[in-house]
């Protein structure tokens, strides 16, 4: 039963490392991201590969799958962020870039197609998965309080006055997607190392949805919302024993539901502490600013 | 072979024409992506399916029923999820994210309530084609172009001449100058949502005679929204210039090189072209709006 609960919580924190890499970026610059499954699976497989085929170290395969989803996101981010797509196209055009990667995926020999890699060293414990969050979480809480998170911030609420007052929209919108695409590729191999087997139809839009609809009802523009949100995913449907197909079905109402009657979310732009206890009870202000 | 592609591309452009030209009607006027569009498509398919085997009904009765059914639901659709937002001025992300979840939530309800089964439509069409000068076209083909046509050029005429026609036409130039002139709205949204819902109808019966159907079948839409940003997302003509043309350079991609890099294509010739020609080929110059 302990090892169940144990379980769980791994499953949860390894959500909550994406899940804040997400809200960084979704939450930071009100870009979607459609395709974050695939930062993900790129992180997965980098590191199975190198402990699995070349018997690397796990901390340094962990990093490596970190930079190898960083810099995927970065290549991704420079052509499509340069163009200023907007917010719709820039969706889509992750779509497409995560179909690509499962086609690649599926049909690369180092990535043994759809049959995956089964056996990989099962490296990744709580007190692993308790550290890299903390980290994670730490790393994000500084990068949005500094510079470059006012300055996000700033082209979130408003991007052609940040962009007259001086703020580069372009390096900020891809400072964010390649962190949060690095925090999606650590989470991806400590998934990996977690159930031991990967194969590319794990990493579905499924993934992206739930890491989605967490940033969404935390509230876009908080930290701790999301990771709130993602373990009460994670959590309540496991307690519960719901059949996967019916917590979709849920997220997808959730986002509407999200959407119509309270679109800051859980915490919306606000982050745990104890002021925010003080003010529970108050109305929120009208309507949801962007 | 290369004019049996071409006439193979012609016949599933035709179809993405269709869809591409449901996403641009209502793009025109409330300008968001409605990602919700391809499950109301799917569920069009099921309506058709389900009239010709459980209520035996004859193929013009199941295309009646799938458009009136479509149509109710897309309405339904927005009258639900859109327009609380609407009426608080939201910003076109907060549609977008109500959209996502549409989506999910449908294409899931579908796989909980129904399940993953495919279904193949009764044979309506004897399977036979017709040959011409040694170039073979499918009878639903033929039939299918046929009622496409006639259902875009019957909106076309009713968009140009009808004096509902020209409210819509108003209101994709200035919503809020049309409502100041004496429109209704509320009224004019609805119809809208009507109209593509009812194109969703036709072009879902369409699909699901032609390939199978089953809850994912929304993916091949996704497709159809790449088609409506080649034309110029909010342009009819555009719209239906970028369905024919991506069905038949796909078909021509999938012939030539690989069916496995076709979907893969699809999403790059969108990024590219979105790099070098931001509005797509009749589109308005459309930046986001603050």
């Amino acid at each position: 039963m302990l090892q169940y609960v144990f379980g769980v919580i791994s499953l949860g924190l390894i959500y909550v490392i994406a899940t804040t890499g997400l809200a960084v970026f979704t939450g930071f610059t009100g870009l979607f991201s459609l395709g974050h499954a695939a930062f993900f699976a790129i992180g997965a497989y980098t590191a199975a590969i190198l402990t699995y085929f070349y018997g690397w170290n796990f901390y340094l395969a962990l990093l490596a799958g970190a930079a190898a989803g960083g810099l995927v996101g970065f290549l991704i981010g420079y052509p499509t962020l340069k163009a200023k797509l907007r917010t719709d196209y820039f969706a889509i055009a992750t779509l497409g870039f995560g179909e690509a990667v499962r086609v690649l995926l599926e049909n690369l020999p180092i990535t043994q197609g759809a049959r995956g890699l089964p056996g990989i060293r099962g490296d990744t414990n709580l007190p692993v998965l308790l550290v890299a969050s903390a980290i994670v979480i730490w790393a994000a809480w500084n990068l949005i309080h500094s510079r470059h998170g006012r300055a996000a911030i700033a082209i979130r609420e408003d991007f052609v006055a940040a962009e007259m007052m001086g703020v580069d929209i372009f390096m900020g919108r891809l400072r964010s997607l390649t962190f949060s695409a690095a925090c999606a590729g650590l989470a991806g191999g400590l998934f990996a190392h977690y159930f031991c087997f990967i194969q590319p139809s794990m990493f579905t839009a499924y993934m992206s949805t739930q890491m989605t609809a967490a940033v969404v009802a935390g509230g876009m523009g908080s930290i701790s919302g999301p990771v709130i949100a993602t373990l009460i995913f994670i959590g309540i449907p496991e307690a519960l024993r719901v059949a996967n197909i019916w917590r979709l079905v849920a997220y997808g109402l959730l986002l509407v539901l999200i959407m119509a009657f309270r679109p800051q979310g859980l915490m919306g732009y606000r982050e745990l502490s104890l002021d925010l206890f003080k003010g529970w009870f108050r109305r929120p202000g009208k309507g949801g600013k962007p | 072979m290369f004019f049996q592609t071409l006439v193979t591309g012609l016949a599933i452009g035709g179809i993405y024409a269709l869809m591409a030209v449901g996403y641009s009607l209502v793009f025109s006027v409330l300008n968001f992506s409605n990602f919700a569009y391809g499950s109301i498509i799917m569920l069009g398919a099921y309506i058709a399916y389900f009239a010709m085997v459980k209520l035996g009904a004859p193929i013009w009765i199941a295309l009646i029923l799938s458009i009136v059914g479509a149509a109710t639901l897309c309405f339904l659709n927005e009258r639900l999820a859109y327009s609380p937002l609407r009426k608080r001025r939201a910003s076109s992300l907060f549609f977008m994210i109500s959209a996502m979840g549409t989506a999910i939530f449908l294409e899931n309800l579908v796989y909980a309530l129904i399940g993953a089964h495919f279904y193949s439509f009764p044979e309506v069409f004897t399977r036979t084609n017709l040959s011409f000068h040694g170039v073979a076209i499918g009878v639903l083909d033929v039939f299918a172009i046929v009622f496409s046509s006639v259902s875009i050029y019957a909106l076309h005429m009713f968009l140009q001449k009808s004096r509902t026609g020209i409210a819509i036409r108003a209101a994709s130039y200035d919503i809020q100058v049309c409502s100041l002139n004496g429109v209704n709205n509320s009224a004019l949204i609805g119809l809208v949502f009507a109209l593509a819902g009812a194109l969703a109808g036709v072009s879902g019966t369409f699909l699901g005679m032609k390939y199978i159907v089953y809850p994912t079948m929304g993916w091949i839409t996704n497709k159809a929204y790449i088609a409506a940003v080649i034309g110029g997302l909010g342009s009819l003509p555009g719209a239906v210039v970028g369905g024919i043309l991506l069905g038949v350079l796909e078909t021509f991609v999938s012939a030539y090189v690989s069916s496995v890099v076709r979907d893969v294509f699809s999403f790059s010739l969108l990024v590219l072209l979105l790099l070098v020609m931001p509005t797509g080929l009749f589109g308005r110059y459309l930046e986001e709006k603050v």
